[in-house]
């Protein structure tokens, strides 16, 4: 099987450059907005002039080959300069360069106008998932990666938007101006979305500016590209670009979830009732470094299972939770998830892998979480 | 400009001392370069065994083989080693070789600094090494290891890095300063600067631009350490600090850094590539302004790796048109070698294919490079396999090609046997070919939007990576074809002449092959005749 895609394979890397219809999977995409055309544009002008000094130099190379390899009786010349034709040389590269400045110039100012935007959303930068805050709505989730582990794992088989999927993502309206500012939380970051033409680092303490403008209603895929420890290629974005209508409902939709969340806190919660919501939290949040089975990988991520902190000391997990580590991977929780979230991950936890045995087996229910944040209020 | 010793000694007949102690004691310069060459070749064979777990893991879309967190440490010790363990001490080992015996001195100038710079470096990649078997693994952030990724983040092993880079950094400067006094001090009565061959000009400048950027990196990695360690906030936001300044930093160091492993290359290309044309180099004044124009613009181009952190767009021009500045000096070293061999009468033997090789993938990776310079172009370049594959095109035909080529071209002067030209041939067009099946693809897939330093890849990358990967393993054998090559000749091979090649000139060629272990103690009068090489 191998031997005959490679043959394909090979075929293709030869032919490809022949058809312009096979351009897609192997030249940069020409984007979804004025911007990203015009760098489109930039890059194919360098590329065909590259293309041809590249051409012609080694075209002349294979005709010197050819044409001075030694023969009986034919002296090599002995000239070892010619100061009018290097001056020529010289300047005829002067020139190209100025001819590639000059677009180069143009597309750059444009490419980096800051001027605010009809919408601003605050793009945060996670050990490994991105935070989306929309400034004037005051709405803000996480986006993570929904990919499988079976998947990953060749276990599961692999869908189209492999690795490129996300539980939540980014909604943005068409014909508006959407500028995104940018920062990480912990390592750097950066946030590229290739038809847009947008990568910006996103780097702590520091906020950059991107924006875009969509005109077609579609889905846009992107991927981290600054190396950001060890899932830095698992944190994908993807961007859906949608009416205008369709997104004043996204966000009520946002808002009236985070008032039924608020409700949530005031439930009678049963153990197992939270037991299977914190699995499923623990599943998407905290397996990328505790492991499936609470192992961790220590030193760097060390284990749940059989913690004393996750047995015998229900404060200190809160806490550790609300506020993450410092000078560790370990980050606050605080905002990413939900009280009912923290409670049923925390409860999940200390019944999971046998700490239930080991240790005190006490539960977190939502309200304690709730009065710790409105403790350090 | 003589300081040659006039004085006498009796015993300089003598030859090496017997055993490991010969190689531990060594002040001569041919014991030294041979040390540093074979390190370089065992590390070759470290960082190259890490780019196969690299390309195995790659193969196919999906977990392959190793961990994401070992992949990382894979992907950043493969850089280290290449850059610090490979590239670099085989330069150092070339320079040993021929700068005194192409200048016509009798050793480097300081023998015992020469022998401590090459003895802290087998300690200094031990405790790199070492850190694979601690706890926390080896360092996983990267061969640029970004702050904070690789202070607050890093694993604890980050402090023998730092220490491993520190030691590396003091060999290059007391290398550097061996090369640049015994340049300067002890050519041959009669060789002026504009006189000296090639290869020793372009070590010259690269002697200096080392002795320039190497304590720039000390001092990054040092504040690094105060951070780790002594709570200092250089690179932490959440102390003030700020994590941009540790790449200014980094990169003053790195462009400069990357001519290094390019510069003694220009030099050693120059003189195969007029050896086996028959003719003498062409343009010789404008190739050393041209490497010494390199080296200066490479003080001034450094925030083009940084197109992305959100500098002002003043800094964004400025570094595009200076990087772009540098495009000029290169191509007048293209078009220089070109017309060497125009008119000339060449012949291919193994050195020369690997230095027309040199020449054209070269100007692949150049022109590569110079689309990198567009600033707003590399909004959409940066950081991808297009990166991956520019870099790896100046440095594995380019740095590394011109390494093979020099010792193809030398091994018969150093060992006094000739290699197996129909083996040296076939070693050639498998690497010629592979190294191309490797890196041509990378640019595809890169501008398809693959981004490097990833351990798993969407499904569109992956045809484009399973040739990559093939590409990667061929070359990788064919490497231990070379090294069959140089053991045969060592062993097996036919004696080589004095002359070794009919074209070649230069003074290391006027001695026997091998050259006894004291050479020139009496130096050569050049103020009759021509010494260029």
């Amino acid at each position: 099987m191998y031997l005959k895609k490679l043959i394909l394979c090979l075929s293709a890397l030869f032919l490809a450059p022949l058809s312009f219809s096979a351009w897609d999977d192997i030249n940069m995409t020409p984007g979804v907005n004025a911007i990203a055309q015009e760098i489109f544009g930039l890059h194919m002008t360098i590329f065909w002039i590259c293309v041809v000094i590249g051409a012609l130099v080694l075209g002349f190379m294979v005709f010197l080959i050819i044409k001075y390899r030694k023969k009986e009786g034919v002296e090599p010349a002995d000239f070892d300069d010619n100061p009018k034709l290097e001056l020529t040389w010289t300047i005829l590269f002067a020139v190209i360069l100025v001819g590639m400045a000059i677009p180069a110039t143009t597309t750059m100012i444009k490419a980096y106008d800051d001027e605010e935007g009809d919408i601003n959303i605050l793009i945060t930068g996670h050990q490994w998932k991105w935070q989306y805050e929309y400034m004037e709505d005051e709405v803000s989730f996480f986006s993570n990666l929904l990919t499988s582990l079976d998947a990953r794992n060749n276990i599961a088989p692999k869908t189209e938007n492999y690795l490129l999927e996300v539980d939540e993502p980014l909604v943005i309206p068409v014909n508006k101006r959407v500028r995104f500012l940018i920062t990480a939380n912990d390592v750097i970051h950066s946030w590229w979305v290739p038809d847009f033409a947008v990568k910006q680092d996103a780097i702590p303490g520091f906020i950059n500016t991107a924006w875009t403008y969509v005109d077609e209603p579609g889905v846009y895929r992107g991927q981290c590209t600054e190396l950001c420890g060890v899932y830095h290629g698992y944190m994908p974005i993807v961007v859906k670009a949608v009416s205008d209508s369709e997104y004043k409902d996204f966000i009520q939709g946002k808002r009236d979830l985070k008032a039924q969340q608020a409700l949530l806190t005031e439930k009678l919660w049963e153990t197992d009732e939270l037991f299977a919501i914190g699995e499923e939290v623990y599943l998407k949040n905290c397996v990328a470094c505790h492991q499936v089975n609470g192992a961790g990988i220590p030193p760097v991520f060390p284990a749940l299972a059989g913690s004393e902190i996750v047995m015998n000391d229900k404060g200190r997990q809160v806490e550790i939770l609300m506020e993450g580590v410092q000078g560790a991977a370990m980050q606050s929780y605080a905002e990413q998830l939900t009280e009912v979230e923290i409670a049923a991950v925390i409860t999940y936890t200390r019944k999971a892998w046998g700490n239930d045995a080991g240790g005190d087996g006490e539960i977190v229910v939502p309200k304690e979480i709730l009065d710790y944040k409105n403790n350090k209020l | 400009m003589s300081a040659v010793i006039e004085g006498h000694h009796d015993d300089h007949h003598h030859g090496p001392a017997k055993g490991i102690t010969r190689w531990l004691y060594t002040t001569n310069h041919k014991d030294i370069g041979s040390l540093y060459l074979w390190f370089s070749f065992i590390m070759l064979f470290i960082g190259g065994a890490m780019a196969m777990v690299i390309r195995a893991e790659l193969f196919e879309p999906g977990s392959q083989i190793v961990s994401p967190e070992f992949y990382n440490q894979m992907v950043t010790n493969h850089g280290l080693i290449m850059v610090f363990g490979v590239i670099m001490p085989a330069f150092v080992g070339l320079a040993n070789w021929l700068i005194p015996m192409q200048i016509g001195a009798p050793d480097m100038a300081l023998p015992r600094l020469n022998n401590l710079s090459f003895w802290i470096l087998p300690a200094a990649f031990g405790v790199l090494l070492a850190t694979f078997f601690m706890e926390g693994g080896a360092p996983n952030f990267g061969w640029t290891f970004y702050a904070p990724l690789s202070t607050e983040y890093a694993p604890p092993t980050v402090t023998y890095f730092i220490f491993a880079v520190h030691i590396m950094g003091a060999s290059s400067i007391m290398g550097s300063i061996n090369v640049i006094t015994t340049i300067l001090n002890m050519r041959a009565p009669g060789m002026t600067l504009m006189k000296m061959p090639l290869f020793v000009w372009s070590w010259l400048i690269t002697a200096y631009l080392l002795i320039a950027v190497m304590p720039v990196l000390a001092g990054a990695v040092t504040m690094m350490l105060m951070d780790i360690h002594f709570g200092t906030s250089f690179f932490k936001a959440g102390g003030g600090g700020d994590p941009v300044l540790f790449q200014h930093i980094f990169w003053f160091f790195g462009h400069p850094e990357v001519y290094i492993m390019i510069l003694p290359a220009f030099g050693i290309v120059s003189h195969i590539i007029e050896t086996f044309s028959r003719k003498p180099i062409f343009g010789y004044d404008s190739m050393v302004y041209a490497i010494a124009s390199i080296a200066l613009l490479s003080f001034v181009v450094w925030a083009h790796h940084m197109f992305t952190v959100g500098m002002p767009i003043a800094g964004e021009l400025f570094f595009m048109y200076s990087t772009m500045l540098i495009a000029i000096p290169t191509g007048v070293k293209v078009f220089n070698w070109l017309s060497t061999m125009f008119k000339g009468s060449l012949t291919f033997e193994t050195p020369m294919l690997f230095a027309i090789a040199f020449v054209a993938l070269f100007t692949i990776g150049g022109l590569s490079g110079l689309m990198l310079a567009i600033a707003p172009a590399d909004f959409q370049y940066h950081d991808t396999y297009f990166v991956v594959a520019h870099f790896h095109y100046v440095l594995v035909p380019g740095a590394l090609f011109s390494i093979i080529a020099a010792v193809y071209y030398w091994l018969p002067k150093w060992t006094g046997y000739m290699y197996d030209e129909f083996m040296g041939k076939t070693h050639f067009w498998l690497s010629f070919v592979s190294v191309n099946l490797t890196f041509f693809p990378m640019h595809f897939v890169g501008l398809a939007g693959m981004p490097r330093r990833i351990p798993d890849y969407a499904m569109q990358f992956a045809d484009y990576n399973m040739i990559v990967s093939v590409g990667a393993f061929l070359f990788g054998l064919s490497q231990l074809l070379f090294l069959y090559v140089v053991l045969k000749a060592i062993f097996y091979g036919k004696k080589a002449t004095g002359q070794v090649w009919e074209g070649a000139q230069g003074l290391e060629w006027t001695l026997d092959s091998p050259p006894a272990y004291h050479t020139f103690e009496t130096p050569p009068n050049l103020e009759a005749g021509e010494a260029k090489g």
